[in-house]
């Protein structure tokens, strides 16, 4: 039966000395690796869901009377696409099972996708030959935070609407261009015109995606072209890969994850509320909600917006800066910058242009190790300080003074976490070596007074 | 002991809610910021009386006048605990009764005696209808007390979650107003569409949770929390288990 | 007849042909792996509870008595999946044999084809005598068509800024509610926030909603452009941010002035506070620009209406924002 099957696929395709090969593909098996297919499982769980979606969503602005089966909205004014949401929500069968995965399934695969970017960062795993896989990896980050926006802002709800406001505002805060750029996107001012909703759609099912997937395969062919990289080890060398075989080795366990990943998100998807927009309400450019805030993984970014004290930069009439710039497109843009440009300063910085098969640990570059821990720990203030209005709901820590004290904090607090970090690598290197000279020293010793015995 | 003698002497008199009571109260618990006879005070350096009130934590200070309010007010602010106020100059939050409700209810009748204020209002929420009361929330009370009550910020001050609150403390405070809220005329809100909004702000403690578990309804916040605590976590543990770690 | 010999004669061959493969080799491909009957067992029974928790997906979908019907979908597809991962993952940790493989690295490089790609192309070239024109040429006919492909694009929208500056209000427009209804001077009370919209024009629009509210007319500082835009103490100010866009829908009104926080005008997103009493000046947040006043009159019927445009640009700050005033 196996043996039919191989031949057929052979014989039609010619293809088993590739099989042999490809079959016997060697996997370092560290854990951290596995976290990039974490992030593949989970994109592949929002095509899945999202194509369901799809079947169900009505992209238009068109304004409808909503008399569903859902009391609290019953009479009301509503888009199109939100009482398309709204009967995914509540009269398509298992049509909230789907929703909600596949909103979680977009919370998770970020958050593999910043785990998975951190182990890449922290392990030197971005030098050459792999600088171009790093520069994909990033542009896929770009372009999943961008899909992520454009899919809960097409919902047309209270909260997706006041999202889509803000990163309306941003985009017309671009210097010298932004209103023109934005009038055109969105066919003239907020709220734009009927297309923008069909827009946001196409952008967020096809445009997308398809790059995304585009860039994935590439991603993983480099990957695959270059073999992994691995930690050092007494037979992992730079020039030999150890690990275990993509069959029967790998199959199996990776087929776990995939499952695992599905799993965890379903069970999210059925038993943990997430978005409920039934419950959020019509969007009108008129109203809005307190304590609003986007999902996790744009969480940085209201913080920027939040923080950033209030002023224009004008020069006469003219408004060079408009304040939204600050926090919202320069701050992800010197993030962006430095991810796409460290692996090019690093290598000017160390003088390093060598090929490197071989992972650092993060103590062995204490260099990387600290600018890499300061620059998540201002990303991480930045985000926290997003949370402040909720903190003062639920701890009553007054706003302004948290708003205050991280406006100070994310200038400070990251220089001494990175300087921390780096002292606490060449600590570490330096407290290794100790021990190893405490070993040799043994050894030697044993060896002399073996030798002296010997002698007597 | 003090208290028990208080409640025994309570239960005894059933009359006890008259505005002689009230005001007996009114002199130890309000009169240092309210001012004799509830006519206010406004000016920080004269500050009136100041007794017993102490003894519980109370600061003499400046407060509104009371003429006129009416048992509306007067029940509001008692039965939220939101009156007596440790100090002036602070928010007034919901909290402990400090006043047994037999003082309250003579509070009540002796602040309603103070002038023409209005009646303690009598919402039938029940009336109402869901969707009139939504939409009147997320156009009216949504901004502040974010659209599913939960509570939010607005700047140095706190509009509070409304998780607790009656329907007549709700038709109360539309009317009034506490502390920094804006407060509707029947023009804006009718008696009719109160009714509603009330209906809704209930919905809103125990609403639709067709979705599962719900996140406190406040939005991404605890989402993104249960993103990296739980699923994030789940996987890095099946991770940790099918990859070997280093230096094994 | 023919085609009868022929499949003989290809079933002949298929049976040589599978006479003639390989003895299965005795030499193992894998390693050994010690038996593990009980981890065996338990990877069959992970599977088994999994296919369990799959039947009851169906059943839940169409039972109709089943409440909650989200949650039990997801636990039971859920649930399955990770059975499903548990046994694959058993499975893989006892009974599959896992190797340990060495592999070489693909070479650095590979120089002699790299030298053979890179002539190829040149040598490619080697009939051209004008080599840098025809580059040139081909960069002409290439940027142009690039741009031609992008030129249909130009269509998605306006281009200009017009737009921006425009708004529906116009010099006696009536102000009115959701309802259409016109907001009268004598409905508006001091510590209430109104929304209105120009009478007859589209609310979403972003010019067109304000937030009217009345203040003691003692406390109102309007000067400069804004000065006498107030009708009895009345003010109205757009209502979208100047930060980002959110409609403004806090309104901070005491109820006894002397110790509770001034008036204001307060964006939820952000938190850009704006003074009612000043023009609408920021006292907080990020908002870089005041909030645009529109000017009041009370007509004869007591009716509120414009008196003209907002005197600055509503909505999100851009670069020509303070260049012109919407036009009246």
């Amino acid at each position: 039966m196996i043996r039919k099957a191989v031949r057929y696929v052979d014989t039609r395709t010619g293809t088993a000395p590739f099989l042999r090969k490809a079959l016997r593909y060697v996997f370092p098996d560290h854990w951290s690796f596995l976290l990039g297919e974490v992030a593949l499982y989970a994109f592949i769980v929002l095509v899945a869901t999202g194509v369901y979606l799809t079947f169900f969503f009505v992209d238009s602005r068109e304004d409808v009377v909503y008399h569903g089966s859902y009391a609290p909205l019953q009479g009301q004014h509503m888009s199109e696409a939100y009482r398309s949401v709204l009967d995914i929500s509540t009269t398509v069968k298992a049509g909230l099972l789907i929703r909600q995965t596949h909103h979680w399934a977009a919370n998770v695969f970020l958050a593999a996708v910043i785990l998975h970017l951190f182990r890449v960062f922290f392990t030197g795993a971005y030098r050459k030959p792999r600088d171009l896989t790093w520069l994909i990896g990033v542009t896929m980050l770009m372009l999943a935070l961008l899909e992520a926006y454009v899919g809960y802002s097409m919902v047309d709800d209270l909260m997706s609407g006041m999202g889509l406001v803000i990163g309306y505002a941003v985009g017309l805060s671009i210097p010298f261009v932004g209103a023109n750029v934005m009038g055109w996107l969105f066919h003239g001012p907020f709220p734009g015109g009927a297309v923008l909703i069909p827009r946001l759609y196409i952008a967020h099912v096809l445009l997308f995606p398809i790059l995304i997937a585009v860039l994935l395969t590439v991603h993983l062919v480099l990957v695959a072209l270059r073999h992994h990289s691995q930690f050092r080890g007494r037979r992992q060398t730079e020039r030999t890969v150890i690990g275990i075989p993509l069959f029967p080795g790998q199959t199996p366990r990776s087929l776990g994850l995939l499952f695992a990943v599905t799993g965890v998100l379903f069970l999210l998807g059925g038993l943990v509320q997430i978005n409920p927009i039934w419950l959020w309400g019509p969007f009108h450019t008129y109203i809005s909600t307190n304590g609003a805030q986007p999902d996790w993984y744009l969480g940085w970014l209201i913080g920027g917006l939040r923080l950033m004290p209030g002023f224009d930069v004008t020069i006469g009439h003219y408004t060079l800066i408009p304040g939204p710039f600050w926090g919202g497109a320069l701050f992800p843009m010197v993030v962006f910058g430095f991810l796409y440009f460290w692996p090019y300063v690093e290598r000017k910085l160390a003088g390093d242009v060598a090929f490197h098969n071989l992972l650092d640990r993060p103590r062995d570059n204490p260099l990387r190790t600290g600018v890499g821990v300061g620059m998540v720990t201002w990303i991480f203030l930045v985000f926290v300080a997003g949370s402040s209005d909720r903190v003062q709901v639920l701890f009553d820590l007054s706003y302004t003074g948290q708003i205050w004290f991280y406006r100070v904090a994310v200038l400070v607090v990251p220089v001494v976490t990175g300087f921390v970090a780096a002292w606490v690598c060449r600590q570490l290197v330096r407290g290794e070596q100790v021990e190893l000279e405490r070993r040799r020293a043994e050894t030697e010793g044993r060896l002399e007074l073996a030798s002296r015995l010997d002698q007597a | 002991m003090r208290r028990l003698v208080v409640i025994l002497l309570l239960l005894a008199l059933p009359g006890v809610a008259t505005a002689a009571n009230g005001k007996q109260v009114y002199g130890r618990y309000c009169v240092m910021c309210h001012g004799p006879n509830g006519v206010g005070n406004s000016n920080p350096n004269a500050v009136v009386g100041g007794g017993p009130a102490r003894d519980v934590g109370i600061e003499p200070g400046i407060g509104p006048s009371l003429r006129n309010v009416g048992a509306r007010a007067a029940d509001f602010y008692l039965r939220t605990g939101y009156m007596p106020l440790k100090r002036t100059g602070l928010q007034p939050r919901r909290s402990r009764l400090l006043l047994s409700s037999g003082q309250i209810d003579a509070l009540i009748t002796y602040v309603a005696s103070l002038g023409d204020g209005p009646p303690v209002p009598r919402p039938q929420p029940e009336q109402g209808t869901l969707s009139e009361g939504q939409h009147l929330f997320a156009s009216n009370c949504a901004g502040c007390h974010q659209i599913m009550a939960r509570g939010g910020y607005v700047t140095h001050a706190v509009p509070p979650p409304l998780g607790q609150a009656s329907a007549t403390e709700i038709a109360e405070a539309v009317r009034i107003g506490p502390y920094v809220m804006p407060r509707f005329s029947t023009r804006q809100i009718s008696n009719s569409q109160l009714d509603s909004l009330i209906r809704y702000v209930q919905w809103t403690q125990h609403p639709d949770d067709r979705g599962g578990l719900s996140l406190w309804r406040i939005g991404p916040v605890p989402e993104g929390l249960v993103t990296w605590f739980f699923g994030a976590a789940a996987l890095v543990a099946v991770c940790l288990v099918i990859g070997r770690r280093l230096h094994e | 007849m023919s085609r009868a010999r022929d499949a003989l004669l290809a079933g002949l061959v298929l049976l040589l042909g599978r006479r003639r493969e390989p003895p299965r080799p005795d030499a193992h491909l894998l390693p050994p792996v010690p038996k593990q009957p009980r981890a065996e067992t338990a990877a069959i029974a992970l599977l088994f509870v999994a296919a369990l928790c799959a039947a009851a997906f169906p059943v839940v979908y169409f039972v109709d008595a089943i409440p909650a019907k989200t949650q039990y979908l997801g636990l039971s597809i859920g649930l399955a999946l990770l059975f499903l991962a548990a046994a694959l993952i058993v499975a893989a940790e006892s009974v599959i044999p896992t190797e340990e493989l060495a592999h070489a690295y693909p070479p650095d490089e590979h120089q002699e084809d790299e030298e053979y790609v890179a002539g190829l192309v040149e040598e490619s070239g080697k009939g051209f005598t004008r080599r840098g024109l025809f580059k040139l040429g081909l960069f002409s006919a290439g940027g142009a068509l690039g741009v031609a492909a992008l030129i249909p694009a130009v269509s998605f929208g306006p281009l200009g800024v017009k737009e921006f500056y425009g708004t529906s209000w116009r010099k006696g427009r009536r102000l009115v509610d959701e309802n259409d209804v016109p907001l009268r001077a004598a409905d508006i009370h001091e510590k209430a926030l109104y929304t209105a919209f120009p009478e007859g024009a589209d609310k979403e629009e972003q010019g067109s909603a304000v937030v009217v509210v009345r203040l003691p007319q003692a406390s109102l500082t309007l000067s400069g452009r804004v000065e006498g835009y107030d009708a009895d103490g009345i003010v109205a100010y757009s209502k979208l941010c100047t930060h980002a866009g959110c409609a403004i829908s806090l309104y901070r009104a005491p109820l006894f002035a002397p110790d509770e926080p001034l008036p204001a005008l307060v964006c939820p997103c952000h938190y850009s506070t704006f003074d009612p009493s000043d023009g609408g000046s920021v006292t907080f947040g990020p908002a870089g620009r005041r909030l645009p006043m529109l000017p009041l009159s009370v007509d004869g019927k007591g009716e509120l209406r414009a008196r003209g445009n907002f005197d600055d640009s509503v909505g999100p700050s851009w670069w020509g924002v303070r260049e012109r005033r919407p036009s009246p």
